[in-house]
């Protein structure tokens, strides 16, 4: 009797155990929990609300802000338009003042590393810095270039544009002397880089219509799942594509030497304070969960979560913790020069101590935070104690 | 007295050598089925392959990586894992078994598990048993078969059980485990994925202490509800019971498995030849003339030579299995945040321990210096074990510090800009960044680089 009830015991534990490795759960777990889910009410059910959370970033932050994104690149390629049909100040100027605005929309897109964008290597094609000058020099003078070759990633995007308004004289005059008469290689130039921006862009855009609805139910524990990997891929920016790129590169945080010509918008000697701190917002609004240019509408967010997992750090929540360490930052890159590079080559220990207050970020993100919700580090595939 | 009783324990009591058979086999297709699996999922080239760098365990730094050739070892190792089920030479693929198996683990300590320890550990005890005594393709070379087997060669295996188990309930009586059920507590409510249990139990937090206790509880009682006869079947239950738990809730691969069958050899002859049945009638259906017998001697039984030097080995092997796992108690500060003495000691699943360490290397007399990153020598994994455990994070201080030193750097120093979280605690800064790596030498001794823990865990 007894080895019989342990053999049908064992029977059903095994099958229960090896489906719940695969990503599909048979029918008759669904099934059951389905029936379990009717019988049992919503109210009791004791868990986070995932998936309302993963709604909330796609609704009210990533599909908003690549569809600004989008919208910023095509008044940014009718302003190109403009200024290659007459090619003046004025017109420079505007496309200039595009460009900007669609750099700081960017800087709320590139955290979301996720789906078609990771597919294509949206980043690649948008923000690889510093540029490669020699490169987009020859290719204006060959006029022959292929920009899907992962070797143009640096002679493209917003930092190839950066170098085409701001980076190819000492003065306006001279630059704008570059694209006399109109229609010349330069301006083709121009014309290639926004369109292949634009066209990626578009491409990540109009793929989340349909992606959304695979993106929002995707609330599994696994290192595929959008919730895990959209986690990751936050972390993985705020440290990589905001500490390290903006702040710790130049800085000479990863070198012998500072590398003051590695800033992000390094050719407008005016913008990598105003980028580095939109980068900062978008992060803490996501955070939060402060709807993209909307303020008033707040929802689920890793704060909620923390909340909901009730982390209390020596009675302090966890994010409040990671809030003042955030704003801490923040304050601190508000007091650097708009232009990172004069700050570096003055006074690099300024630059220094707002990368470890930055820094000090990470770790609560990295450790606490990823212990706290339980999320490994993406890809680790092995076996535990 | 006693000595008379150990004396004819060791001598004169024999038992059937079904139990062990049994174990051969479940033993030998688990671990064939391990191997097979590890490949499967790719893990040869990820874990063993990829790294440009390997963690070496303390003493065995001569163990080089094969790179390809790991494939090679492994199918050694499944063909010797084969050969131990079929029981053909056994002696000679039980050794390979042990040296090709222990060689892929001494490869790279990020890939440490104990239960990869404890399958060593147990391949090498079966190393001095006779366990192709009886069911085995050694007997049908051989054409003897053996009735009696010494009874210690079976009990061996219940009392290396019974240690893993019940050091593994001492391991759990500790302030976490039982005050605060960490890290259960931090586990648990993350596989809201479970259908059923995910959304609602694992949700609460009475089910966190029970899961704690219960499993404190159970390791330290299951050895002795299985040696005892009458609460056999029931404490086998639970064996089941809690091994598929921890299989659905944890990616634990073969090891429940293993702890299952294992558990079997605690049973007495009756089901153990039940079993040998069911395997021989499962194998006369491949026969081509089941009525042709072969013709095998039965011995009465075998008196087990054990050369003097096995006797030692074996003597040493226990002394060293009951007291190496205490030798924490030499080392100052907290087990679990120094990690001195934790490893081989079946502590398991008692710690939720994240990291975030960063290499400086700075030219001493210049003091110019740069951070490193990990990622350009470390493969994620390695650099998510690295991160918090103090000798991984020694061994690739040096590794850093030589690759520079090669690269032409001069007056190389290797500070760690090290954070730690354990157990739910508030990262705190792990390694003194003052400290100079570099400098430093592995051994036995305390790590005094090491920043204490700010909180006191109390217990085993």
């Amino acid at each position: 009797m007894i080895k019989k009830i342990s053999l049908a015991l064992f029977i059903f534990i095994f099958t229960f155990s090896c489906s719940s490795e695969d990503d599909n759960q048979s029918d008759f777990l669904s099934n059951s929990s389905e029936i379990f889910d009717s019988v049992v009410n919503d109210d009791i059910t004791l868990g986070f609300d995932r998936s309302a959370m993963l709604v909330f970033w796609a609704d009210n932050f990533i599909m908003p802000a690549y569809k600004k994104l989008k919208d910023d690149l095509s008044v940014l390629k009718e302003s190109i338009a403009s200024f290659n049909e007459e090619p003046l100040q004025a017109n420079f100027e505007i496309v200039r003042e595009k460009w900007l605005s669609a750099y700081k929309t960017w800087q709320h897109v590139e955290m979301f590393n996720i789906g078609k964008a990771e597919e294509i290597y949206l980043s690649s094609f948008m923000n690889i810095y510093p540029v490669n000058e020699d490169r987009i020099t020859s290719n204006i003078n060959s006029g022959v270039y292929d920009l899907e070759n992962p070797n143009n990633y640096a002679s493209q995007g917003f930092p190839a544009l950066d170098y085409l308004l701001f980076g190819l004289g000492e003065n306006d005059a001279e630059i704008l002397e570059k694209y006399q008469p109109s229609d010349n290689n330069y301006s083709k130039y121009l014309v290639s880089v926004i369109n292949k921006m634009e066209a990626k862009t578009n491409t990540v855009s109009n793929d989340w219509d349909s992606y959304r609805d695979t993106f929002v139910v995707s609330t599994e524990n696994t290192a595929t799942s959008s919730i895990n990997k959209l986690t990751n891929d936050f972390i993985f920016y705020f440290e990589k594509g905001l500490r390290t790129n903006k702040f710790g590169i130049p800085a000479g945080v990863f070198s012998t030497d500072e590398l003051p010509s590695k800033v992000e918008g390094y050719y407008s000697k005016l913008y990598s304070k105003t980028l580095a701190l939109e980068s900062l917002y978008a992060v803490k609004n996501f955070f939060i969960g402060k709807a993209f240019e909307n303020d008033a509408l707040v929802g689920d967010s890793f704060q909620s979560y923390l909340t909901f997992l009730n982390a209390k750090k020596n009675d302090t929540s966890l994010s409040d913790l990671i809030l003042s360490k955030l704003d801490t930052a923040i304050s601190s890159v508000t007091e650097l020069s708009d232009d990172f590079t004069s700050q570096i080559n003055t006074d690099n220990n300024t630059m220094l101590l707002t990368f470890d207050r930055i820094q000090s970020v990470v770790i609560l993100l990295k450790v606490d935070m990823l212990q706290t919700l339980n999320i490994n580090v993406d890809y680790v595939d092995a076996d535990g104690d | 007295m006693l000595l008379k009783k150990i004396n004819f324990y060791f001598k004169n009591t024999h038992t059937d050598p079904s139990g062990l058979a049994v174990f051969r086999i479940l033993f030998g297709l688990l671990m064939l089925f391990s191997l097979i699996r590890f490949w499967y999922k790719g893990w040869i080239e990820s874990l063993y392959i990829n790294p440009k760098f390997n963690f070496k365990y303390y003493g065995f730094e001569w163990v080089e990586s094969l790179d390809s050739y790991t494939y090679l070892l492994f199918i050694v190792c499944a063909i010797a894992s084969l050969f131990v089920a079929l029981g053909f030479k056994y002696k000679f693929s039980i050794i390979i078994f042990f040296l090709s198996f222990t060689y892929i683990e001494l490869i790279d300590k990020t890939t440490y598990l104990n239960h990869y320890y404890f399958v060593s550990v147990l391949s090498f005890l079966m190393c001095f048993l006779p366990a192709n005594k009886f069911f085995s393709l050694d007997n049908y070379l051989d054409g003897t078969s053996c009735e009696k087997i010494p009874k210690w060669t079976v009990d061996s295996i219940k009392l290396l059980i019974c240690i893993v188990y019940f050091y593994a309930g001492l391991a759990k009586i500790n302030s976490d485990w039982l005050l605060k059920a960490m890290p259960l507590a931090i586990w648990l409510p993350s596989k809201y994925d479970i259908p059923l249990i995910g959304q609602t139990f694992m949700q609460l937090k009475w089910v966190h202490y029970l899961m704690s206790w219960g499993g404190m509880i159970y390791d330290l009682a299951i050895p002795f509800l299985l040696l005892n006869k009458k609460t056999r079947p029931f404490a086998f239950i639970m064996v089941i019971i809690f091994h598929l738990l921890t299989k659905i809730l944890f990616p634990i691969g073969m090891f429940p498995y293993i702890m299952i069958f294992s558990a079997l050899i605690f049973f007495d002859s009756g089901l153990q030849k039940k079993i040998l049945k069911k395997i021989s009638s499962f194998l006369r259906l491949f026969k081509k003339n089941p009525r042709k017998h072969i013709n095998i001697k039965s011995v009465s039984f075998i008196r087990l030579h054990l050369s003097p030097i096995s006797k030692i080995a074996l003597i040493c092997f226990f002394l060293f299995q009951l007291l190496f796992p205490f030798r924490y108690v030499f080392y100052p500060g907290e087990l679990f945040w120094n990690e001195e003495g934790y490893r081989f000691s079946w502590r398991v699943m008692l710690v939720e321990k994240k990291g975030a360490t960063d290499f400086k290397i700075t030219d001493s007399i210049s003091k110019k210096y740069f951070y490193v990153n990990n990622r350009d020598f470390l493969t994620a994994f390695q650099e998510k074990q690295m991160s918090f455990q103090p000798d991984f994070i020694l061994e690739y201080a040096h590794f850093l510090g030589n690759h520079f030193k090669g690269q032409g750097h001069e007056n190389i120093q290797v500070f760690a800009d090290s954070y730690v979280g354990l157990n739910g605690r508030l990262s705190q800064r792990f390694i003194d960044p003052k400290v100079n790596l570099f400098t430093k030498k592995e051994s036995f001794k305390h790590k005094k680089w090491v920043i204490p823990l700010n909180d006191e865990i109390k217990g085993f």
